[in-house]
């Protein structure tokens, strides 16, 4: 009986499911950033001192993350968007 | 005798039910005949008096025993109205959190798993000291989550740390069994799809279930008389907080209370709610 409710039901999101797609997202980029090494801020600061001497960034232009490939390796990845032509 | 064993019933979010399992969990397990101290390590905001009905009995504190100003045994008050089995530890009224030191907590839990089955540590909402020091000893963690949004986030940020400070995770690398217990839980809620069911909140936090206890009037009842809810037999959160037991001393009973009650017609006549 309740395939048919949840037939009618299928189009339309339930609050639970918003909740956990909101959830969803939040607690995985919740771990990634408690598991970022403690060094990780101050590099990040030296690290957008260095570029700015020579391209004008905002600091949310750069983005930094310590990701695990594998047993042994650690990556350390590093993002910078800069405005072309200024 | 070997050593007891130390549990942490812990959260993040205040209000979702810590200190309700804590006692039914104590005195459930003091019940099925284990020797149990229960703990409760919210200095400042002292509550696990009320739910094991012993709070005209607290005379000395857990931080008065850390500081060596009475001793351990005075401090220790033996709930009998409960089990022979059943002892609990009162948190301080009136002191300060930052007494709870490391080495003070270290030795007193180390004097009790000489002479208990069980010790449990009733965790303080929050990610503070009280919080830490709860859990920093223990054997294995119960995590106490409300099926709702905040709840099961707070959750997941103190599975980090149960995952990395504890002293089994700092001194030996191994992190220590954590159990999912699920309070307030609505299985008509669910299917009406206004709340978080069992399986989403296994999806996001992914760690073992030990129960589900149902929603139910029973346990304010419980609170409001100082008898822990696992007493209650008749009652589903009772009987649901039975099975946590049973789990917890390695039966494996299946989980009750999770779906909806099919009424009879007679029941839906005469039932209502």
């Amino acid at each position: 009986m309740s395939g048919i409710f949840t037939f009618w039901r299928a189009n339309k999101k339930t609050s639970a499911s918003i909740a956990k797609d909101r959830l969803q997202v939040l607690v995985a980029h919740e771990r990634s950033a408690n598991q970022q090494p403690d060094w990780m801020p101050k590099m990040q600061r030296e690290i957008l001192e260095v570029i700015r001497k020579y391209v004008p960034i905002a600091s949310d232009d750069l983005k930094m993350e310590v990701r695990n490939e594998g047993e042994n390796v650690s990556v350390i990845e590093i993002n910078v968007d800069y405005p072309i032509g200024k | 005798m070997s050593k007891g064993k130390v549990f942490v019933v812990t959260s993040g979010k205040g209000g979702v039910g810590k200190t309700t399992t804590s006692a039914s969990v104590a005195a459930g397990l003091a019940l099925a005949g284990k020797k149990t101290v229960v703990i409760d390590f919210d200095v400042g905001l002292r509550n696990l008096d009320l739910i094991l009905g012993c709070e005209r009995k607290v005379v000395f504190d857990f931080i008065q025993a850390l500081k060596k100003e009475c001793k351990l045994n005075q401090a220790i008050i033996h709930v009998k109205q409960i089990s022979d089995n059943l002892y609990m530890i009162p948190a301080s009224q009136t002191r300060d959190k930052d007494h709870l030191s490391h080495e003070g907590v270290k030795e007193i839990i180390s004097q009790l798993v000489e002479d208990f089955d069980y010790v449990i540590c009733d965790s303080p909402a929050g990610i503070e000291k009280g919080a830490k020091m709860a859990m920093y000893f223990a054997d294995e963690a119960i995590v106490v989550t409300n099926p709702e949004i905040s709840s099961v986030r707070d959750s997941d940020r103190i599975l980090g740390f149960l995952d990395s400070s504890t002293r089994l995770a700092e001194e030996e690398g191994k992190r220590i069994p954590q159990h999912l217990l699920i309070t307030r839980y609505s299985p008509d809620r669910v299917e009406s799809g206004e709340m978080l069911s069992i399986q989403d909140i296994d999806d996001i936090l992914s760690i073992p279930l030990v129960g589900v206890i149902p929603e139910s009037r029973v346990v304010l009842d419980s609170s409001n008389q100082g008898k822990p809810v696992v007493l209650n037999s008749q009652d589903p959160a009772g009987q649901a907080y039975e099975d946590v037991i049973k789990r917890l001393l390695g039966d494996d009973v299946p989980m009750r209370f999770t779906e909806i009650e099919k009424k009879s017609f007679l029941g839906r006549l005469f039932g209502g709610r």
